[in-house]
C-alpha cells in the first residue's frame, strides 16, 4: 500500500486510508526509537534538505533527527545565514539547490502556499513543515498518533482545540486529519481568535472553557501566538489565562479524565499553568517523541516514491 | 494461490509437524541444550514457525526460549533501487540478545537478501554470540553466500517456480506447495 500523493503539503483533502497507513506505519518507528542503535539504512543514499525560512527548534530537530535515523543525507538550510540576505529570490534558490540533486524538500515558511508552489519549480517531493497561517500536517499527525496511542481509536472522540485558532496552522491541519478520521471536533477560545465561519469546517465553537473540560476526552491547547500579533486580541496574557488558561483546579472540577495536548513551546502561566504542563493530565512530551516517529513514517512512505 | 499453478504437493500436515520436530532436536543437539538460545522468526510465516519450534522445545526441555519477532522491511537493500513500497510491520523483540545464540528462522530460503537484511537489523539490537539460520525449505538459487545452519527441506527449482509454505495460523493448512509462477 502507499500514499495517494508523493507530497505532503497539508491534510485538506487527504483520504482516510493515507493517514491510517502514516499513522500505522508510525508505529513501526516508535519501536526503532527504543532500540540500541535507533538507525535504519532505509533512506540510505538519498538527500533531503530542510528549507527554513522560519525560525522553528523542535520541528526541525525533530525532522533532521527522524531523517538521520532513516540514513539519509540531510542539508539544513536557514534564512539567516544564506544568500537570501544577499537578496536572491526563493524560486533561484531552490533552483539552484535542486540542481545540487535532492530528493526531498522539508520546507517551513511565513507565507502560506509556498510547500504548493515548490511542488511546481522542482522535481523533489515536498514536505510541508509549516507555511504561514496555513497548515502544519506533521504536528496534526503527531498530535492524533498520540490521542491514538491514549484512547485506541480516533473515532467518536471529543476533541477540543483551545486558543488562538485564527493563527494557528495546527489547527487547522488538526482539524482536517481529525474530522478526516472520524473524531468530534470543536474550538473553544476568545471570539477574536476564531475565525468567522470556522463552523463550515464541520467544528462547534465554544466560549467557555469550563464546559469545554466537562464535555471532552482531550483538549489541544495551543499557544498564544504573541510574535503573530495575537496580543492585539486580547486584553492581557493575564486575563486570557483567567479565563482560557487550563489549570489543575478547572481540570478537577470539571474533568478529571482530561488529556491535555501542547504543541508547544509553551508559554507557562497563560495558555497553560506550570502545574498542568508537568502534570499527570498531559502527554507533552510523548508528542514530542511520537513526532520523530511520525516524521519518520512520512519520510519512508515519501521516500519510496522518489523518482 | 491458484490450484492450477501447483506443481507438486511436497510436504503434507504429518510431514511438516515431523520436519519441525527433526528441526527443533537438531537446534537442541547443535547448541546443548536450550539455555543460551533465543527464537526470532522472521515475518510473516517464520514467526508461527518459530513458535512451533518454540513449543517444541518446551516438550523436550520444559524449558522455554525466549521469542522475537523480526520485520526487515526497512534494511531491504531493494527499497532503494525499486520503486515499491513494502508495508513495515512491527519488530517485537523485548529481550537483550547480547551474548546468546540466535536462531533466526525463515520459512524459505532463497536469494539470501533478505537474511542479510536480517542479520543487519539484529546487529542493531546487540552482539549476539551466534546467529544461525534455520529454514523449512532452502530452495536455491542463492545471490549471497549465505548457507542455512538447519534446514527442513531442500527443494530444488527452477528459477519459474515457487514455493509456498502455508500454515494453519495464517492460511488455514499446513503444508509445502511447489508451483509454476511464469517470470516475465
Amino acid at each position: 500500500m502507499a500514499l495517494s500523493s508523493r507530497h505532503l503539503l497539508g491534510l485538506y483533502g487527504v483520504p482516510k486510508e493515507d493517514i491510517q497507513l502514516i499513522l500505522d506505519t508510525a508505529t513501526t518507528f516508535r519501536e526503532v526509537l527504543e532500540r540500541p542503535i535507533k538507525k535504519v539504512p532505509t533512506l540510505q543514499g538519498k538527500t533531503i534538505v530542510n528549507l527554513f525560512y522560519e525560525n522553528s527548534t523542535r520541528t526541525r530537530i525533530s525532522f533532521e533527527l527522524a531523517q538521520k535515523r532513516l540514513s539519509a543525507d540531510t542539508i539544513n538550510f536557514s534564512t539567516s545565514t544564506s544568500s537570501t540576505k544577499k537578496g536572491e529570490t526563493f524560486k533561484d534558490t531552490v533552483r539552484n539547490i535542486e540542481a545540487m540533486k535532492v530528493d526531498m524538500i522539508v520546507v517551513r515558511h511565513q507565507s502560506a502556499g509556498v510547500p504548493h508552489f515548490l511542488t511546481r519549480i522542482t522535481k523533489a517531493n515536498i514536505i510541508n513543515a509549516g507555511d504561514g497561517l496555513h497548515e502544519h500536517p506533521t504536528q496534526a499527525l503527531l498530535d492524533m498518533y498520540s490521542i491514538r496511542e491514549k484512547f485506541g481509536t480516533l473515532k467518536g472522540l471529543n476533541i477540543c482545540i483551545v486558543g488562538d485558532i485564527a493563527h494557528s496552522r495546527v489547527a487547522m491541519s488538526n482539524i482536517f486529519g481529525l474530522k478526516t478520521m472520524g473524531a468530534n471536533v470543536s474550538v473553544c477560545g476568545p471570539s477574536t481568535m476564531i475565525p468567522m465561519g470556522i463552523e463550515s469546517l464541520g467544528v462547534k465553537v465554544l466560549n467557555d472553557i469550563d464546559k469545554a473540560i466537562a464535555n471532552n476526552d482531550v483538549l489541544n491547547v495551543l499557544r498564544i501566538q504573541l510574535e503573530r500579533d495575537a496580543g492585539r486580541r486580547i486584553p492581557t496574557t493575564r486575563e486570557y489565562h483567567n479565563y482560557f488558561g487550563i489549570t489543575t483546579e478547572r481540570i478537577e472540577r470539571n474533568n478529571k479524565n482530561i488529556v491535555i495536548l501542547h504543541p508547544g513551546p509553551i508559554n507557562r502561566g497563560v495558555e497553560i499553568s506550570s502545574e498542568v504542563a508537568d502534570g499527570p493530565y498531559q502527554i507533552i512530551l510523548d508528542q514530542v517523541t511520537n513526532g520523530v516517529a511520525i516524521r519518520m513514517a512520512v519520510l519512508y512512505l515519501l521516500g519510496t516514491m522518489v523518482n | 494461490m491458484d490450484t492450477k499453478d501447483i506443481k507438486a504437493k511436497i510436504i503434507d500436515e504429518e510431514g511438516l509437524n515431523r520436519t519441525i520436530t527433526r528441526l527443533t532436536h537438531e537446534i537442541l543437539e547443535r547448541n546443548k541444550g536450550s539455555k543460551n538460545i533465543v527464537l526470532i522468526g522472521m515475518r510473516t510465516r517464520g514467526e508461527f514457525i518459530a513458535q512451533r519450534i518454540k513449543a517444541k522445545i518446551k516438550e523436550i526441555e520444559n524449558y522455554e526460549p525466549s521469542f522475537g519477532v523480526l520485520d526487515v522491511t526497512l534494511y531491504r537493500d531493494d527499497f532503494r533501487t525499486r520503486l515499491k513500497q513494502p508495508e513495515v510491520s512491527v519488530t517485537n523483540i523485548t529481550f537483550d540478545i547480547n551474548e546468546k545464540d540466535v536462531i533466526l528462522i525463515d520459512d524459505v530460503l532463497y536469494t539470501g537478501r533478505t537474511v542479510r537484511a536480517a542479520m543487519d537489523a539484529l546487529m542493531d539490537l546487540g552482539r549476539p554470540s551466534t546467529i544461525q539460520l534455520c529454514v523449512l525449505v532452502d530452495r536455491g538459487h542463492r545471490e549471497l553466500p549465505i548457507k542455512a545452519d538447519f534446514v527442513g527441506k531442500n527443494i530444488p527449482t527452477s528459477i519459474d517456480e515457487e514455493v509456498r509454505v502455508r500454515l494453519k495460523e495464517i492460511d488455514g493448512e499446513d503444508s509445502i506447495y511447489l508451483v509454476n509462477v511464469p517470470k516475465n
